[in-house]
């Protein structure tokens, strides 16, 4: 554990970063006076040479060395990027948190002028800047400065704007602490993670800026120079000595991916990038499940079975961790099964590998992880796949994010006809518009012209029960369905739910974490924790057959309408008895 | 005698009337329920009551004295109220110990505090909701939902309130963790003679903590009344509706009506 | 405690009103497309008026005396009392903004203090080589970077290249981070000074085009795969991709139909951002490649305090990159049904 801590410290790019930085202060310290007499040497006899032992970026047209010239311009770029870095983190940063808590006209006006502002190319704002600082040095940093203040403004606006809403903020207003005072105890804190990361990129952005603006004449002016002004004179030579222009190239890039790669250094250490995730990913490919065993046909062949389930997921070391550890679930046509369990039980996860859904970065094995027979542990052909397809029905917690938002309803209802019952479009709508009859959605024709989100959420989860039944369903997944939505909302889209159930002769996995919920509509109930299987119930008889402890202690400590109320709540100890 | 009283209050978001004309009342020492759906306007009237949004129309106040406006006399009142939240998660300051959090909540005393004194009462705080005091300089991340939630109830504590507004405290727990909560807040109401105005959508929670019921809807309180009278009882059609809608451990759910 | 008589009860009958309001919104209800567009329609006034007012302010806010600024220390008393009465500036500031203001609204951008020149002449010689530059660079941007981005995705999620994934993240990754001008530098020593291949500065033929379009479009092309990576990315993980899944449609469908409409709106918000970069980049590029275009117009002005012909171009700049804005602010409200939401 503490092995693996240091080693996130101490990342290649963090100590990449940190030697880069080590040597930029030490050139721009020590630079001029190292090498200074070299660069301002002038030799009529060495003008415009090319590359040599002597000389590796050449000389210039007054015979001075480009190399050394190079090294002493390490100073002045470097003072000028920082200098304009401080303006835009400190310009960026008063705006951002004065705004954040202004009244709210004047933060509307205040956010709406940096928008405008931010609409317009970086560079544009530098060149108005800088007509009216006019070309020097110290008029390109204000106005490369400048130019960044609205991007960071509006970075701490939005940053300490979203803690503002944060309920720790709220309880330190009503426990009287100011604003100003909110700002400095809970604001600032919290967003220094990414000012600092901020801070090394607007530092990278501001070098390669500084350089572009010299490079247009419009920075550091003669007899100074910049790496942006040596570049600018040579490139003007490139046919002659392209080492003119490629060594302040070179030592702009190096100075940019120094700053670069301390932001990303100082960021990584605050979350993952898509590399990780691609990381994990491949860690995950690629290990085998297990054979499938046919299961014995012992009763009527299950519409879902899985055996011996186990999901596990990187933990970000290199191991695995695994949420499910060995369950077994069989559905038998027709019959309403419950999975109850709390956070964290491998309830879901269990769900999406019977419905075959699980994919990388999560290792799914089973013994055996049948769909009506199909086995769902490779690839399907094309015919299994219109049979799983058909078959096979979701309904997710949140039922905005389960629909295609830039879809109508009508395209998300009718595809599976069209794609596995070969029906022709207008078939397809038909059956569509059935299928919303179905679930009581009134005027159905109309309705599929829309899109998602101009549903309420009970209709959109009657929409995704709807969709289920578009082809013909044996075996509806349900996961927390209602959990999202309203007790009254609820009962209706379990009514939606267990007429479909009717209508098609569907089996139904209902999820959820409400165990009286799922005893009042399901046959059987399954209670899951910490990725196992406690114990299966009669769906009615929860209460009497009971065994253990876990299962007990969740009924007893559920409050319900005949709670004792004088009586305080039996509560679940650590190992899952009532105390 | 009344400790919280909320009369004719209208908040408006906007062009959005979230809380249209409503009136109810703490009495000293009870619980009092307010149970609706999403956007009935229940946590708006928390808002309300904490002084973080500011009533259109109408009076709120709080022993006695109004907490609507500005003023050395509000401000002393409004002292009196504290609101712990929903979400355990975002309800403290992820990088502030929570002794911290809570020594700053003292503020709400009004009262000035020597160092020592603040971290006396941090400590007989965390222990009164069965922290150990010991770990009040680990950040929020070494501790569950559950205890961060018991955390954010010592916080509120902390400001010596009369009136604690509790915004569905337990809808972001698991049911194990949810009835350690419920309990510790009828345990900390008897010990310290709390009233307490308890806000939720689940009406099994409700009704299990709550001496009297309010039932909200789009911005009004549709029926209200002592819990068991209300429940056996109920006038009104959308209060029938919710009590339908609970379901019941082994009873089966029927929809003849849906 | 007050029940109120006008509470009503619920119908219970399983059909909720559709988008329930929360609460009950008062006023008329605008279509959300339409309230967008106002909206944005609005926004794009107010930038005008800013940026109108900006390019009138820079002779103001220049430290010092702008008209010495320009003409330089040896120019005669006499000059300078003439250049500022030929600019307006002996005029009250208020009367000298209604000047600016009815000159534009005339077409009228004044006269160059260096070539006495009218400023809207210069403009409309070299804008058409920007214009040209900025827009074929645009266009392989997006030709670029959309199949490139999507298919780091699909191949970074399905984790079985992670070498490939890696590779490819690096060079985007170093593509984005080196500016322009140094690209230029680059490519110059390599296509034009070591192979030969291509000229290294001109206008006026194709082979012109070549590198100044690349050096323009590949950090831009680096930048927007990015965009369309992670996009795409958040779109895969997504739970609505789970219910395309389960479906077993075929993989193209589910890339197709129910993947890319998603990435579109950041696409294109993205895509109109280094489209009004790309017009001010050309500044760098133009004089790299000694490109006839606005660019080497601006920087001759801003050094040489030319002030009317300073005002002129950023506002040509200006009024490009809001133009560019309108138009992808159009397109969205055509291809998106959730623009109008996405703002609340």
């Amino acid at each position: 554990m503490a092995a693996s801590k240091r080693s996130r410290l101490r990342t290649p790019t963090a100590v990449v970063a940190l030697v880069g930085a080590v040597a930029l202060a030490a050139v721009a310290l020590l630079g001029p006076a190292v090498w200074g007499s070299t660069a301002d040497t002038t030799t009529v006899a060495d003008r415009m040479l090319g590359p040599s032992a002597a000389h590796p970026f050449g000389t210039d047209e007054l015979g001075r060395d480009l190399f050394a010239r190079v090294m002493v311009a390490a100073r002045l770029s470097l003072v000028l990027t920082l200098g304009a870095t401080a303006i835009t983190m400190a310009g960026g940063v008063v705006l951002g948190l004065v705004a954040s808590v202004l009244p709210r006209v004047a933060r509307r006006l205040v956010t709406g002028f940096m928008d405008i502002l931010l609409a317009f190319p970086w560079l544009l704002l530098v060149l108005f800047f800088s007509a009216i600082w006019g070309a020097s040095a110290v008029g390109a940093m204000l106005a490369i400065g400048f130019a960044g203040v609205p991007s960071i403004a509006r970075l701490v606006y939005t940053m300490s704007s979203s803690l503002s809403g944060r309920d720790f903020v709220r309880a330190a207003r009503v426990a009287g602490v100011g604003p100003l005072g909110v700002l400095g105890r809970h604001v600032l804190p919290n967003i220094r993670g990414p000012l600092l990361v901020n801070t090394a990129a607007t530092a990278s952005v501001t070098l390669l800026s500084f350089a572009g603006l010299s490079f247009l004449g419009l920075g550091v002016q003669a007899p100074d120079y910049d790496w942006g002004r040596l570049l600018r004179e040579g490139i003007a030579r490139i046919y002659l000595n392209p080492m003119a222009a490629i060594g302040p190239g070179l030592a702009i890039v190096l100075a940019g991916l120094v700053f670069t790669l301390a932001s990303e250094a100082l960021a990584s250490r605050r979350g993952h990038g898509l590399r990780t995730i691609g990381r994990l990913a491949k860690a995950a490919a690629g290990i085998p499940s297990g054979d499938v065993e046919p299961s014995a046909p012992e009763r009527a062949r299950p519409v879902a079975e899985v055996r011996g389930l186990r999901v596990a997921f990187p933990d970000g070391d290199g191991g695995l961790v695994e949420r499910v550890r060995g369950v077994d679930l069989t559905v038998a046509p027709g019959e309403t099964v419950g999975i109850v369990g709390e956070s964290g039980s491998g309830k879901s996860l269990t769900a999406m590998a019977l419905a075959g859904l699980l994919a990388p970065p999560a290792v799914v094995t089973a013994a055996a992880r049948t769909f009506d027979g199909i086995d769902l542990s490779r690839p399907l052909s094309r015919a299994d796949a219109a049979r799983v397809g058909a078959g096979l029905g979701m309904i997710f917690q949140d039922p905005l994010t389960s629909l295609n938002p830039a879809l109508t309803i009508g395209r998300q209802l009718t595809e599976v006809p069209e794609v596995h019952l070969g029906m022709s479009r207008a078939q397809a709508r038909e059956r569509a518009t059935e299928a919303l009859r179905v679930v009581s959605i009134p005027e159905p024709e109309r309705r599929l012209r829309r899109y998602p989100h101009e549903f309420s959420g009970g209709m959109r989860q009657r929409a995704m029960i709807g969709m289920a039944l578009t082809a013909s369903p044996r075996l509806l997944i349900a996961d927390e369905p209602t959990t999202a939505l309203d007790v009254t909302v609820q009962r209706q889209v379990m009514a939606v739910l267990r007429r479909a159930q009717r209508d098609s002769g569907a089996a139904i996995v209902f999820i959820s974490h409400d165990i009286a919920l799922v005893s009042a509509f399901c046959d059987r109930v399954v209670v899951m924790k910490d990725g196992l299987v406690v114990e299966e119930l009669d769906a009615g008889r929860i209460r009497q057959d009971a065994q253990h402890p876990y299962t007990r202690a969740l009924v007893a400590c559920l409050p319900d309408m005949s709670s004792d109320r004088s009586r305080p709540l039996p509560v679940i100890a650590g190992d899952g008895s009532t105390a | 005698m009344n400790a919280l009283e909320i009369d004719d209050v209208t908040v408006r978001y906007r062009r959005e009337l979230a809380v249209d004309g409503v009136s109810l009342a703490v009495p000293q020492g009870r619980t009092v329920g307010l149970v609706g759906e999403s956007g009935s306007g229940k946590s708006s009237i928390a808002n309300a009551v904490v002084g973080l949004v500011r009533p259109a129309s109408g009076d709120i106040r709080v022993g006695g004295a109004s907490v609507v406006g500005r003023g050395a006399a509000v401000t002393q009142a409004r002292r009196r109220t504290q609101l712990i939240f929903q979400d355990p998660f975002s309800a403290l300051d992820p990088l502030m110990p929570v002794g911290a959090s809570i020594a700053e909540a003292t503020r709400a005393t009004g009262r000035r505090w020597s160092r020592e004194a603040k971290a006396a009462r941090v400590r007989e705080l965390l222990g009164q909701v069965h922290i150990d005091p010991a770990r009040a300089d680990e950040l929020p991340a070494a501790f569950s939902g559950g205890q961060r939630q018991r955390i954010t109830i010592a916080r509120a504590l902390a400001g010596e309130p009369s009136v604690l507004i509790a915004d569905e405290v337990t809808s972001a727990l698991d049911v194990s963790v949810q009835g350690a909560v419920l309990n510790l807040l009828r345990e900390l109401q008897r010990d310290l003679g709390l009233s307490i105005l308890f806000i939720s959508h689940n009406l099994a929670v409700v009704r299990y903590i709550s001496d009297e019921i309010c039932v909200m809807r789009h911005g009004r309180i549709v029926e209200a009344g002592e819990t068991e009278a209300l429940l056996r009882d109920p006038a009104d059609g959308y209060t029938r509706e919710l009590l339908r809608a609970v379901p019941v451990l082994g009873r089966r759910m029927e929809f003849e009506d849906a | 405690m007050a029940v109120s008589p006008l509470a009503r009860s619920a119908t219970g009958d399983g059909t909720p009103s559709p988008a329930r309001p929360r609460g009950r919104a008062a006023g008329p209800a605008l279509s959300p497309r339409l309230a967008f567009l106002l909206r944005r329609l609005g926004r794009l006034a107010v930038s005008l008026a800013v940026v109108v007012v900006a390019t009138f302010l820079i002779v103001h806010l220049v430290p010092g005396d702008p008209v010495r600024a320009a003409l330089g220390p040896s120019a005669t008393p006499e000059l300078v009392a003439a250049t500022r009465a030929e600019l307006g500036l002996d005029q009250p500031v208020l009367q000298q903004f209604t000047d600016y203001v009815a000159g534009l609204l005339r077409g009228d951008f004044g006269v160059s203090i260096r070539t006495q020149r009218p400023v809207g002449e210069t403009i409309a010689q070299r804008f058409p080589s920007t214009l040209t530059l900025a827009v074929l660079a645009f266009v392989v941007t997006v030709i670029g970077a959309l199949p490139i981005g999507v298919a780091a995705a699909i191949s970074a999620r399905s984790g079985r290249h992670g070498v490939v994934d890696g590779v490819v993240s690096s060079v985007l990754g170093v593509l984005i981070a080196i500016p322009s001008f140094l690209l230029a530098v680059g490519l110059i020593a390599v296509f034009s000074v070591s192979l030969g291949l291509l000229p290294v500065a001109g206008w006026g033929q194709p082979q012109h085009l070549v590198l100044p379009v690349v050096t323009l479009a590949l950090g831009p092309m680096a930048y927007l795969a990015r965009i369309v990576q992670v996009e795409m990315f958040t779109v895969l993980d997504s739970t609505y991709m789970t219910t395309a899944r389960s479906k077993r449609l075929p993989a193209r469908l589910v890339y197709r139909r129910h993947a890319l409409p998603n990435i579109v709106t950041a696409s294109l918000t993205v895509g109109g951002l280094i489209l009004s970069g790309l017009t001010a980049a050309t500044v760098l590029v133009e004089m790299v490649f000694a490109i006839p275009g606005l660019g080497e117009v601006t920087v001759a002005a801003v050094s040489g305090k030319d002030y009317p012909m300073i005002q002129g171009v950023v506002l040509v700049y200006a009024l490009t990159v809001l133009g560019v804005n309108l138009v992808v602010d159009l397109i969205l409200i055509t291809v998106d049904p959730r623009s109008s939401i996405a703002e609340g």
